[in-house]
């Protein structure tokens, strides 16, 4: 054997130059989180209480929840523009189990169901990009439009407003004065992130996305990889869904998830998830989510029209990705 | 054949420089061509000479070194200046837009107009004209796409010569063509020549640079080691000039111990028998035993790879059969062939070998990381484990495993990627171009591994451009010219000289040259 | 000319269809204000032909078009034709944006255009103080909406006009066949020596502009500008464009089968229409993207099928 050979680092690898990268991303996404913090502090009445608090972080749990479904699908290379529909599938079905199956059981099967029903939308969208080879934006184009329809002639088109603690409390329910929902949120994220870093799928999910020919010639069923991250971001958005049925207290097919899959990208962009695939920061896109929120809430706070955020929300997304893409 | 021109040349360039990361790309290199010759520019892959070409057309600004090309001092800085000078260049890959015409194809960019808009008119008659000119009879107003490759490249020489191009550069054109395509291509290239255009022909297909070149420029290791009239050097010169000696960086095992192992080698991993796929494996039979090295030696563009890929799973047969262990198999997918115990080192590191994002561990881990997992959660002890044990016997030299494999030197990511294979503990080792593009201490501990690898019961076959290298580590060589197995050379008849001669005459025999050769060698 | 037979065929049935079972399908009427409406849809769908057949998407003609409604209702007091070079104008300039940031910012056409979507409907809602801008009842401007000119719609001549010189180009001019050649091999497009960047930019320019004219059609049809109008007006552009047969891969496209998607998607809403009328059932409005879709996914599948045979081939004869 060779002699010559340079002792490997004994000791724990404590700053590994990879890591390190991703605490200097990470880190520049905490400081533009930080100083926006301060920046309220300093200037925003009432900013610092529990009530901004809450106000604040429950605007994001259907945001960021959808998010960690697009970061799984982000990292594979493709996109999900589907997820607006599944939640309208799960948000449409849900009120219709729970209005009619009296009970835990009901409240259960009315969880589960549109869960199920909205990863069943996954699965197509799995089916079309893998077997099929369709580009994510187009297949997943279909349900974009179709989705929705099938969720409006379900119900058509009319609002189920419902009252119902047990299924919303997830919603309303709260902990130690914080809504449940943020703790479902802050769990996902913290199940997520372990998944990705520490579980076989997790370093499946990044090499199918980092280089798709190395990992189909190391044996790797790139395949199977997509399809569960289709299906989880789809049963994700499911579930992001039935929570913002539950805060509305009703269900409206036209307007549940409006708009999230251009939300869910956004955070998923400027936390730092590079959109080419091959990175997966889902705390990052919990980070990117609350930037964009916060920005939100502090243009309202000093009066500046809600549409203007639209206006500052789209420059950021464009920021973001162009940064992304001169760090490469 | 034409006798070039005298006088001066179109294109001269002289003493161009050249260098990408502090590494010297080209140094001194020349390259003269005059009007009305197709000249011969051959070289291995990394000699240089796509660089060369690249500095020529604009595509990279040299670092020293002059260029004249047609009476001029040039310096083009981009590909468009060098088109409107004069100088066409047609790629292997055609670049032609596969859903347009022929007619729309040779005009694009340049179409001529009435009152505004397009004349297809004219462009459909002067296309047509032109083809026929080059003897061709087809319909200029069908998409590029549904004519053969062959044809294809007759629509890029006409868009060459309908914009009056004084040079044209032919990157490897002829390599997915069979003879009466290639023979219908050089018609139409000695007409341009006759009309007094010139044309430099990239190519590694010694019988075409033959009947086609008047003079060659053979490039190796960035640099220009021979100019010649076509006639004045014979094939086993040429790929000798080509392939050259490099610094012995690996001890060579002699012939006896050589033969010793090839006595003491197991029963057959796997054996190949008549297979073919597409056009670049046409009809390769050998096999491979436990306990030996085989090497596979071959020009560039020989189908090297592509056997290998066949052997690993990796492209469908469509030819022959395989079999492994004795028994005939089919293999559907790299999975497959995994599963089999076979392991598949790629030639191409960046685009198919590294995660360039991911850390060493994982790139290491990668393959066997499913017999690292319990549940589905990684077990990163043991990961851990393999990689350090790795690192160690393998001489991997980094800052931490946990740092981005693409930050590694060439050697060093190579290393890791062997070690990716070994930890699936395999039976069979495919290894394409193991030592390409490493340092020289880098292959000598390849070597070295790869012979312990060997010694150890496991079947290896490798590829490998360098034969110095490769009869350094093989115990016998399997020679493919142009996707079929051509000779095997074993014991003492593998020698550089046999090899090579067997790639430039395609015989199992020596030519007496190679045994005058041989008997020279024998005697220092 | 055989792939286009499916659609053709399918368009023949539909109006068929509405020819034998409703009584006032055929009328005048019906047939004008179809085209009245679906000029707009028309217009954009044009564009964003040659938006995909270079390859890219354009998925900011919804937001901008609304964008355009609301500035030419504000302009509106000033004259017909200055509201209308109002709407234009906004939608071009957007158009432009889009088209300089992919180019320079080499920044996913779909990316971008989802940004100015998003940017865009902030614009609009700003202008319009979050509210719809009526018309100024003194101008001409809501005749070019609502009126006619020889007996044919206004806004349906604007479209047709609009149609006939796309098709023009896309035949006949060195842009549009420079973009044909862009979205069927980017580079060898460059490799050739084409201006690969200034297509581009005027591909999304031309977008930009005719939604900015559909978006002032909208505003003169309707009476005032609508900011929240437009959402899901670039999935009717771009099902109608991959109706027509065009490949979402670019590269190949055509004109007039663009228009056949649009007339197959609005005859989609307008049999609806009748049938509901009818009584006999009661299929609602939203029957109407579940069917859209069902037809884009249809399209999908086929294109996949011919893209896959496609593929296979070229990996063999590697």
């Amino acid at each position: 054997m060779n002699q010559k050979t340079q002792p490997a680092t004994a000791a724990p690898l404590v700053q590994a130059a990879q890591k390190k990268k991703y605490r200097i991303t990470i880190q520049r996404e905490i400081a533009v989180l930080v100083a926006m913090i301060v920046f309220n502090l300093l200037f925003t009445q009432h900013f610092w209480s529990l009530q901004t608090f809450n106000v604040n972080l429950t605007q994001v749990v259907t945001i960021v929840i959808v998010g960690i479904g697009m970061t799984l699908v982000v990292a594979t290379g493709g996109i999900d523009l589907s997820v607006g529909a599944s939640m309208a599938i799960a948000g449409s079905l849900a009120p219709m189990i729970f209005m009619n199956v009296a009970g835990p059981f009901g409240i259960a099967l009315a969880f589960v169901l549109p869960v199920l029903a909205a990863a069943l939308c996954g699965v197509f969208n799995g089916f079309l990009v893998t077997r099929l080879s369709v580009q994510p934006i187009v297949a997943t184009l279909v349900l974009f439009i179709a989705g929705r329809g099938i969720a409006q002639v379900f119900t058509d088109g009319s609002l189920q407003a419902f009252d119902n603690p047990a299924f919303q409390w997830i919603a309303l329910g709260r902990v130690a004065g914080v809504p449940a929902q943020v703790f479902l949120m802050l769990a996902l994220v913290a199940v997520f992130a372990w998944i990705v870093r520490k579980t076989l799928f997790g370093q499946y999910l990044l090499v199918t996305g980092g280089n798709e020919r190395a990992a189909y010639l190391s044996g790797i069923p790139t395949a199977r990889v997509k399809m569960i991250a289709y299906t989880l971001c789809a049963g994700l958005a499911g579930l992001a869904g039935l929570i913002s049925i539950s805060v509305n207290s009703s269900s409206d097919a036209n307007v549940i998830g409006l708009g999230s899959e251009l939300d869910a990208i956004a955070a998923v962009a400027v936390g730092g998830t590079a959109l080419t695939g091959g990175r997966a920061y889902i705390v990052g896109t919990l980070i990117g989510a609350l930037i964009i929120q916060l920005l939100r809430y502090t243009l309202l706070a000093h009066g500046i029209p809600d549409a203007a955020a639209l206006v500052v929300k789209a420059g950021i997304i464009i920021a973001a990705v162009y940064v992304q893409r001169r760090q490469r | 054949m034409n006798t070039p021109n005298s006088g001066t040349p179109l294109l001269e360039m002289q003493d161009i420089d050249i260098s990408f990361g502090g590494v010297a790309a080209l140094r001194h290199a020349r390259l003269s061509v005059t009007a009305g010759e197709v000249h011969a520019l051959i070289g291995q892959n990394g000699a240089g000479k796509s660089t060369l070409i690249k500095i020529l057309t604009g595509a990279y600004r040299r670092t020293a070194g002059t260029i004249r090309f047609d009476g001029r001092e040039a310096d083009f800085r981009s590909p468009k200046e060098a088109r409107e000078a004069g100088i066409s260049t047609i790629y292997q890959e055609i670049n032609l837009v596969p859903f347009r015409s022929i007619a729309e194809n040779i005009f694009l960019g340049r179409e001529p107009r009435r009152f505004g808009l397009i004349d297809w008119k004219t462009i459909h008659r002067r296309a047509q004209e032109l083809l026929d000119s080059f003897g061709l009879q087809i319909d200029v107003s069908k998409p590029v796409r549904e004519f053969s490759t062959a044809i294809q490249q007759m629509v890029a020489l006409a868009r060459a010569v309908s914009s009056e191009a004084k040079m044209v550069i032919m990157d490897e054109s002829t390599s997915s063509l069979d003879e009466r395509e290639v023979e219908l291509l050089f018609s139409v290239v000695r007409r341009l020549r006759d009309d007094g255009r010139a044309v430099i022909f990239v190519s590694h297909r010694l019988d075409e640079l033959y009947a086609l070149c008047d003079r060659v420029t053979v490039m190796r290791d960035g640099q220009t080691v021979a100019e010649s009239p076509m006639a004045a050097l014979d094939k086993l010169q040429l790929v000798t000039t080509m392939l050259g000696r490099t610094l012995a960086a690996v001890v060579h095992e002699d012939s006896a111990v050589k033969e010793a192992n090839l006595a003491k080698r197991g029963s057959t991993a796997i054996s190949a028998t008549n297979l073919g796929a597409g056009a670049k494996v046409t009809d390769v039979s050998l096999d491979v035993h436990s306990g030996e090295a085989v090497g596979l030696a071959g020009l560039l563009g020989s189908g090297r790879t592509e056997t290998m890929r066949l052997m690993f799973g990796a492209d469908p047969t469509e030819r022959g059969s395989l079999s492994i262990d004795g028994k005939p198999v089919t293999l559907k997918s790299p999975q497959d062939a995994i599963a089999r115990g076979i392991a598949y080192l790629t030639e191409d590191r960046k685009g198919e070998g590294i995660v360039p994002e991911l850390s060493v561990r994982d790139n290491l881990t990668l393959v066997c990381l499913r017999t690292l997992t319990k549940r589905g959660v990684v077990d990163v002890a043991k990961q851990r484990e393999i990689v350090d044990r790795f690192i160690e016997s393998l001489g991997i030299k980094l800052r931490s495993a946990d740092q981005p494999i693409r930050e590694l030197s060439g050697g060093n990511q190579q290393k890791v990627l062997l070690a990716r294979w070994l930890a699936t503990n395999p039976g069979l080792l495919l290894l394409d171009e193991p030592t390409r593009g490493i340092d020289v201490g880098a292959k000598a501990d390849v070597a070295k591994i790869i012979r312990e690898l060997r010694d150890s019961g496991l079947a290896v076959l490798l590829s490998a451009s360098e034969l110095e290298e490769l009869t350094a580590v093989a115990d016998r060589a399997v020679v493919i010219r142009d996707g079929k197995t051509v000779a095997e050379l074993d014991g003492a008849r593998m020698s550089e000289a046999s090899i090579m001669d067997a790639i430039a005459y395609g015989s199992g025999e020596e030519s007496s040259l190679a045994e005058a050769v041989d008997a020279k060698e024998g005697q220092s | 000319m055989k792939k286009n037979l499916p659609i053709l065929l399918a368009l023949a049935a539909l109006l068929l269809l509405g020819v034998l079972r409703y009584d006032h399908f055929a009328s005048a009427y019906n047939i004008n204000s179809f085209w009245r409406y679906n000029s707009m849809f028309a217009l954009i769908s044009v564009g964003m032909a040659f938006v995909i057949i270079t390859g890219g998407i354009d998925l900011s003609v919804g937001t901008v078009a609304a964008l355009a409604s609301v500035v030419a209702a504000l302009a509106s007091p000033y004259g017909g034709l200055v509201a209308v070079l109002a709407g234009a104008g906004a939608g071009l300039a957007i158009g432009v944006l889009n088209g300089l940031v992919i180019t320079h910012m080499r920044i996913l056409p779909f990316i971008v255009t989802l940004a100015t979507s998003l940017g865009a409907h902030g614009l609009a809602l700003l202008l319009g103080h979050n509210d719809a801008v009526s018309i100024a009842p003194s101008s001409s401007f809501g005749n070019f909406g609502q009126g006619d000119l020889w007996g044919l719609p206004i806004p349906g001549i604007v479209a047709a006009v609009a149609a006939v010189l796309g098709w023009l180009a896309l035949r006949s001019t060195r842009f549009g066949r420079h973009a044909l050649a862009i979205g069927g091999s980017e580079e060898a497009s460059r490799l050739m020596g084409l201006n690969v960047d200034r297509t581009l930019v005027t591909v999304y320019a031309l977008s930009g502009l005719l939604a900015g004219i559909a978006g002032a059609i909208l505003a003169a049809q309707f009476g005032a500008g609508q900011p929240n109008e437009g959402v899901g007006w670039e999935l009717f552009a771009i099902s109608a464009v991959v109706l027509g047969g065009t490949l979402l891969t670019g590269g190949q496209g055509s004109i007039a089968m663009t228009i056949a998607g649009v007339a197959l998607l609005g005859l989609v809403f307008n049999l609806l229409n009748f049938e509901n009328g009818l009584g006999f059932i009661s299929l609602s409005a939203y029957w109407q993207s579940v069917i859209r879709g069902v037809f884009l996914l249809l399209v999908i599948v086929l294109q996949a099928r011919v893209l896959k045979k496609r593929v296979t081939v070229t990996k063999l004869a590697r």
